[in-house]
């Protein structure tokens, strides 16, 4: 009697013990998550209209650069990753190489995208075509309206896009 | 306490106290450490030195350095490089001293490897060295990004991408390491907070057991030896020191290990002022910019070989992409080094020279090693990459390798 | 000895890593490329060897240039504010007062006849362009003339010398477009204007002096599109003696603590020998007792 009631408390004190630790683990864990006021960072809009075509555009978007370039008429655009606003297309990303995130480089003569930390490289619509990138550029998510992109929304161009890239 | 005598001396005030005699003894004058050893031995007691700078010097770095994205960069290069009394001594020395470290650690932990001292009881030496290995290079990855130059951001960018690759959590993985979508102030204040406190505390924990564990199965020596080490102490202490095996720590192994030490402050000495661009890359006196990517993007010198080993992997293979087999070798790199203890089956403790097949084991490790060094910081293209698949290849299969290569030395020497 | 041949491999292991990391992967990273010309050689569009005439030159600078630019030495004033002037010519013209003296001879009388190709900028600006270079060339004066102008401007500059000159000719050379915050100082040319004339803002030269050193900047102020191909700084043309000036200003900003640093040095590693010495003498004498 006496020796199983003194393990049962010992071990109803260590089970006590266990959900404190735990507790006080999710606190430190939320403590380190992302600010609601980072989670919930504006959205940048962008009139594409003024642009000048086979030069590319950075606009900045919850700290990422993307990259916006407005395609010349001899330009091809690629199905499901050329985005159409108004007459003209666009190559609309997130320009950060998907290797390791550095920012490639357009080079208007190639009409193509090189990133000089690791090689790789991109074609105009940010297909990967050599190197160690192992999927194309991402894709904001962005909403047009009228002549300008709104990037952190989803518009139906771009959920188009992603059921398109999700069925391949 | 039985009973209490009147002390008569300061020191027999603080002996009947606090017991100094006694701790003395364990820790000092009758700490025994073999006799047979080299200047290699030193190793230990100079990083216990660098240790003791890299705080000395941290701290006074930590009074005017300001953890902040838009002040970070001249609190550190006009405040403190600029302004303070020798602010810069302390951050040249702090610097160099980061670097230097690393060099004393590879070279502690490849005195390790070549005699052996990592098995037939030592395992946990071993263990908590490199467990100190990974906490220094926490501690050193995370100083990096503080003075938010570009090489301090871009870097950070780069190695907290590594998580990212991470199944399923990858993506959630790294906006939580960031705390935010890209490496930012919340990424700067919580990196600060491990450099300075949570990495600092773990390694003193750690430097602990790490000494606590060498007091078991004692000090290897240069011929790998096994003796009796209380016989050994009893030798020496009735007064036949020159046949005694054995010496004690303080005063004979330290007055060793401080010339050593005096030698070795001379060349530390000579980079902090004179020769310090190894550590205090130019390119991080250019300020932080995260729509600025650097030329040359490359980690500190001593990431650079496992750095090599995750690039190396640069194209599908079997249909698993490369950036994937370079994080799984990654991975494996980071942690094979923790289990060599096992994958060595061979039962040998004896310098590499004397074994058999782990001396050709021993040198291909350490060229491999240097190749990997030096292609992780060219530019990764044409034959480079390739050169850089294949020294990465070479170490994994060193390691794979290794418990072959060891059981048939044991054959061979028959268990000796 | 077995300590020193341990020593000898692994100071072998070092040093090839070291090799390999450093200045192997620089000159692989870094490609040397052409030494700096002082002597811009690649300009003849104006015979320097004429004798130029200081009274005339005086004539031609007051008929040609001061509806621009200031003299302030020679009692020409600036016009307007610096904020009017870069409104009107993109960014503000350079006051002519130190010219003589921190420009190359033959840059400077090429200039005048050719600004764009003087300062390797056609690709910024090329013949028929949308933009133009704020300063027309004055390729219808004759080389004489031109030398006349060079020989003026050269007879108003002030001497000055030591650190004040390093200042004087930082300020003129650098000052209108690059700011150094480590040093107080602020383009002339407000920022906005200044980030529309150039492309992008030109950097805080604060801490060039250690992101680039002196071996970089020594070839890139002499030629920077060698070094950074496509870039918009212009090539300034100054004299060898007015560039040493200017890096010896961004090293007394940049790296302050440089005399310091290394007369401390010395002493340390005197102290940390000595060190060495007695520990080698102290372990002698207690391993005695043991060997």
């Amino acid at each position: 009697m006496d020796e199983s009631r003194r393990g049962f408390v010992g071990k109803a004190f260590g089970a006590v013990a266990a959900v404190g630790a735990v507790a006080s683990l999710i606190a430190m864990k939320k403590t380190w998550d992302p600010l609601p006021s980072v989670m919930s960072a504006g959205f940048t809009t962008v009139d594409v209209s003024a642009l000048e075509a086979n030069k590319l555009e950075i606009a900045v978007w919850r700290g990422k650069p993307i990259f916006i370039l407005k395609y010349t008429e001899e330009m091809k655009p690629t199905d499901g990753r050329s985005v159409k606003v108004g007459d003209h297309y666009y190559s609309v990303m997130i320009g950060l190489c998907t290797h390791l995130g550095c920012i490639p480089a357009y080079r208007n003569e190639e009409k193509d995208f090189k990133c000089a930390c690791h090689g790789g490289e991109f074609t105009l619509a940010g297909v990967q075509k050599f190197g160690p990138p192992p999927r194309p550029l991402d894709l904001p998510p962005f909403k047009i309206d009228g002549t300008t992109l709104v990037l952190g929304e989803e518009g139906p161009e771009y959920k188009a896009m992603m059921a398109k890239a999700g069925g391949a | 306490m039985a009973e209490f005598k009147q002390a008569d001396s300061l020191y027999e005030w603080f002996d009947q106290r606090l017991g100094i005699d006694k701790f003395l003894k364990v820790m000092m004058t009758e700490y025994w450490i073999p006799k047979n050893i080299n200047f290699l031995w030193a190793m230990g007691v100079l990083l216990s030195v660098m240790f003791g700078i890299l705080v000395i010097s941290g701290i006074f770095l930590l009074m005017y350095y300001k953890p902040d994205v838009n002040m970070a960069f001249d609190s550190v290069n006009y405040t403190i490089m600029q302004e303070v009394g020798y602010g810069w001594l302390f951050r040249h020395i702090h610097a160099v001293g980061a670097s230097v470290v690393f060099l004393i650690i590879y070279i502690h932990m490849f005195t390790g490897i070549y005699y052996g001292s990592y098995k037939k009881g030592r395992e946990m030496i071993w263990i908590s060295g490199m467990l100190l290995f990974v906490l220094f290079s926490a501690e050193g990855f995370s100083g990096y990004m503080l003075p938010w130059g570009q090489m301090s951001y871009w870097a950070a960018y780069v190695i907290t991408e590594i998580f990212g690759g991470v199944p399923l959590i990858g993506g959630d993985l790294v906006v939580w390491i960031r705390g935010n979508f890209y490496v930012s102030d919340s990424t700067l204040t919580r990196f600060f907070m491990l450099h300075v406190l949570l990495v600092p505390l773990a390694i003193i924990g750690a430097i602990v057991l790490h000494f606590y564990a060498l007091r078991f199965p004692h000090v290897n020596n240069e011929a790998g030896e096994f003796f009796d080490f209380d016989k050994e102490a009893e030798k020496y202490l009735a007064g036949d020191k020159k046949n005694s095996k054995v010496v004690p720590f303080w005063p004979v192994f330290l007055s060793k290990d401080f010339f050593v030490l005096g030698v070795f402050l001379v060349f530390f000495f000579y980079l902090v002022f004179f020769h310090y661009d190894f550590a205090m890359d130019p390119v991080n006196f250019d300020k932080a910019d995260g729509l600025k990517t650097p030329a040359h993007i490359y980690p500190e010198w001593y990431f650079l070989w496992s750095y090599e080993v995750l690039r190396g992997f640069f194209f599908e293979i079997a249909g698993i992409s490369g950036k994937s087999l370079g994080l799984i070798a990654f991975a494996v790199a980071q942690g094979v080094f923790f289990v060599l203890p096992w994958l060595d089956r061979s039962p040998m403790v004896k310098p590499a020279n004397q074994r058999p097949y782990f001396k050709y084991w021993f040198w291909f490790l350490m060229v491999d090693l240097i190749v990997l060094t030096v292609y992780g910081k060219l530019p990764p293209t044409g034959t480079n990459a390739w050169i850089g698949f294949a020294s990465s290849m070479t170490f994994l299969i060193l390691f794979i390798a290794l418990p072959f290569i060891t059981r048939a030395e044991a054959k061979k020497v028959g268990g000796k | 000895m077995k300590e020193l041949k341990i020593l000898a491999i692994i100071a072998a292991l070092v040093g090839i890593t070291y090799y390999g990391i450093e200045p192997y992967a620089h000159h692989i990273m870094h490609p040397e490329v052409k030494p700096a010309d002082f002597a811009f050689s690649d300009m003849k569009n104006v015979d320097t060897s004429l004798a130029g005439n200081v009274d005339n030159g005086k004539v031609l600078v007051e008929a040609n240039c001061i509806a621009c630019h200031s003299i302030e030495k020679a009692g020409h004033l600036q016009i307007m504010p610096n904020a009017d002037a870069a409104a009107a010519y993109g960014v503000v013209p350079p006051d002519l007062s130190s010219a003589g003296r921190i420009y190359d001879k033959n840059y400077l009388a090429n200039f005048i006849f050719d600004p764009v190709s003087a300062m390797h900028l056609s690709h910024k600006y090329p013949v028929g362009g949308a933009k133009a270079f704020p300063m027309p060339s004055y390729n219808w004066m004759s080389a004489q003339e031109i030398m006349d102008v060079v020989a003026y401007l050269e007879s108003v500059s002030p001497k000055v010398s030591g650190k004040d000159a390093h200042k004087a000719t930082y300020d003129a050379a650098c000052g209108r477009c690059h700011s150094m915050s480590y040093a107080k100082s602020e383009a002339t040319t407000p920022k906005d204007a200044i980030k529309a004339y150039m492309g992008a803002t030109p950097p805080d030269l604060s801490q060039y002096i250690k992101s680039r050193q002196e071996h970089y900047l020594h070839g890139f102020i002499n030629d920077p599109q060698l070094l950074l191909a496509g870039t918009s700084m212009p090539r300034v043309g100054l004299t060898e003696k007015a560039q040493e000036e200017v890096i010896a200003y961004m090293e007394e900003t940049g790296d302050s603590k440089k005399a310091e640093r290394e007369s401390l040095g010395l002493w340390v590693m005197l102290y940390t020998f000595v060190f060495a010495i007695l520990a080698y003498l102290w372990k002698r004498k207690i391993w005695s007792e043991v060997h």
